[in-house]
């Protein structure tokens, strides 16, 4: 077909050095105003994605929580509770001893077990074994102890806080 | 060696195996037609970016959306708690209504260009397909807040199916999940909204875009009759484009700001007791058909049932001669059948503005 076209504006004249100015400056600006754009996107999208880590940061800042009624808790078990957002276990020893620490396990964060019979904790996904009572870790790949917390049992239940 | 050559060495090296160089030869010669009704060929760029739009701030949403006995409340999370969620479920129902606004205006303008025509029929076609996925896209992400309104028009928007002779209650059934609407209702309006519906839809818009790309854009018959040294057109690559391009930007602008300025709001839980509210009305969308309904219902001897069923017929009838348009008016001359065609077209626009506008006329 024989249409007539309509050039890019580029090809229709060569350039003097006072449009190249021009036209760097254009560039400058549109880079300028796209930086802008992408940030007013992404500002608010990163925002809304991050809302449940902002809430659960709160969750960590806790410093002491309560457990109703765990006074009650019988000699020799365990009581699993979270202590801001993570997993941890309170300890009544068969000896009347109170222990509370972590239950992530420091080697790679599975939550682990406490068994009466063999008086340790166990953490099942990779065999790592720690001390119930002092929190060390005993054999098996964890490479630090897991944390105690200070218990203060009471009447109407058991305080736990940061040690 | 230099950064020039390392680039063109990798660029021959993924030429060869993709032929990104035929492409870029197919792009280097596609152009556009330029002429008084060039403008309207942007509609369809525009309808394209809200969906990518819908796309992109869907899947936000689904990251705390849950269906179900928990949908009203996670709207809620998302509204009022999340931060900026307000804004992206503002954007997306905004973002509706205009991608089914830059639909309609892209589907007028085909329809007044005659650009159905040999060899776009595939293309009226598969474009009058999306324009019926996109109103159930509508239709099934009302219910999803699961607020007030959403419960009664889904309510109301399931007595249509419902009207078919015979089949109407099961089919009716099979869409609620049972003989009311509720949590079994969102979660299968859910699954059709996220899943479903997308897997129908992006397939067919790629079939439609490729025949866009198969065919060109169709010049109205007016500049048809041109002889060709009179027609004008400018290359796809970059002209076109970057007008495009400015377009989407310019929807982008209007759309931050509708969604920003007037954000959507969520109405009260849906309670199954309670009365509907005064003034309920469908979306705008939706407005037409529901005033044509109500209109034939006050035809005396149409009154009831039988009324209801002729709206539903006289509705697919209408509906059934749009979509096979293509294959009435074929003559490339102007004549007697284009201009019935035409006629066709304005009664269409005409009906559907005026009933439009009765609908909110006569909201009480």
């Amino acid at each position: 077909m024989n249409e007539e076209t309509i050039l890019p504006n580029q090809a229709l004249e060569p350039e003097t050095p006072g449009e190249q100015a021009t036209r760097r400056a254009f560039l400058v600006a549109a880079g300028a105003a796209g930086l802008c754009y992408t940030a007013a996107l992404a500002y608010p999208i990163y925002r809304y994605l991050a809302s449940p880590e902002e809430m659960a940061l709160s969750a960590t800042a806790v410093t002491e929580v309560t457990l109703k009624d765990a006074q009650k808790l019988p000699l020799g078990s365990v009581l699993m509770f979270k202590f801001g957002t993570a997993p941890a276990m309170l300890i009544h020893h068969e000896d009347g001893r109170w222990i509370a620490m972590t239950a992530v396990c420091t080697h790679l964060g599975c939550t682990v077990q406490y068994e009466p019979q063999a008086d340790r904790i166990h953490c099942a996904c990779h065999g790592g074994v720690y001390n119930p009572y002092t929190g060390a870790n005993v054999s098996g790949p964890p490479p630090k102890p897991l944390k105690l917390f200070k218990v203060t049992p009471g009447e109407a239940g058991v305080e736990i806080s940061r040690a | 060696m230099t950064t020039k050559t390392l680039t063109n060495s990798l660029y021959d090296w993924v030429d060869e195996r993709l032929g990104l160089s035929e492409l870029a030869a197919f792009a280097r010669h596609k152009t556009v037609p330029v002429h008084s009704q060039s403008f309207w060929y942007y509609w369809g760029g525009i309808s394209l970016f809200l969906f990518l739009v819908q796309c992109f701030t869907g899947v936000l949403l689904l990251v705390y959306y849950r269906p179900g006995a928990e949908a009203y409340e996670s709207v809620r999370q998302i509204t009022f708690v999340m931060h900026f969620g307000w804004l992206i479920r503002s954007a997306h129902a905004w973002s509706a209504n205009l991608m089914i606004f830059a639909i309609l205006v892209h589907m007028f303008s085909v329809y007044f260009m005659k650009a159905y025509r040999k060899p776009r029929e595939f293309g009226w076609l598969s474009g009058m397909a999306l324009l019926g996925i996109a109103s159930v896209f509508g239709f099934s992400g009302y219910l999803l807040p699961m607020d007030e309104l959403s419960y009664f028009a889904t309510k109301v928007g399931l007595e249509i199916p419902a009207a078919i002779p015979w089949l109407g209650s099961a089919v009716a059934n099979m869409l609620r999940g049972g003989p009311e609407v509720g949590e079994f209702t969102v979660q299968r309006f859910f699954a059709l909204h996220v899943v479903v519906l997308p897997a129908l839809f992006l397939p067919l818009l790629a079939f439609h875009l490729w025949l866009v790309q198969r065919h060109g854009n169709a010049a109205p018959p007016s500049v048809e009759a041109l002889p060709p040294s009179e027609r004008k057109s400018m290359p796809f690559m970059p002209n076109f484009l970057r007008k495009d391009l400015a377009m989407w930007l310019i929807s982008l602008n209007i759309l931050a700001l509708l969604a920003s300025v007037f954000p959507w709001s969520l109405g009260k839980q849906f309670d199954s007791l309670a009365p509907a509210p005064i003034g309920i009305h469908p979306e705008w969308y939706f407005m037409s058909p529901f005033e044509m309904l109500k209109l034939l219902g006050m035809i005396k001897f149409l009154q009831g049932e039988p009324g209801e069923i002729a709206g539903i017929l006289l509705f697919t009838l209408g509906i059934g001669l749009w979509i096979l348009i293509p294959f009435y008016d074929i003559k490339k001359e102007s004549g007697q059948r284009a201009r019935a065609a035409h006629y066709f077209g304005l009664l269409a626009v005409f009906a559907l503005l005026a009933t439009t506008v009765i609908g909110y006329w006569t909201i009480r």
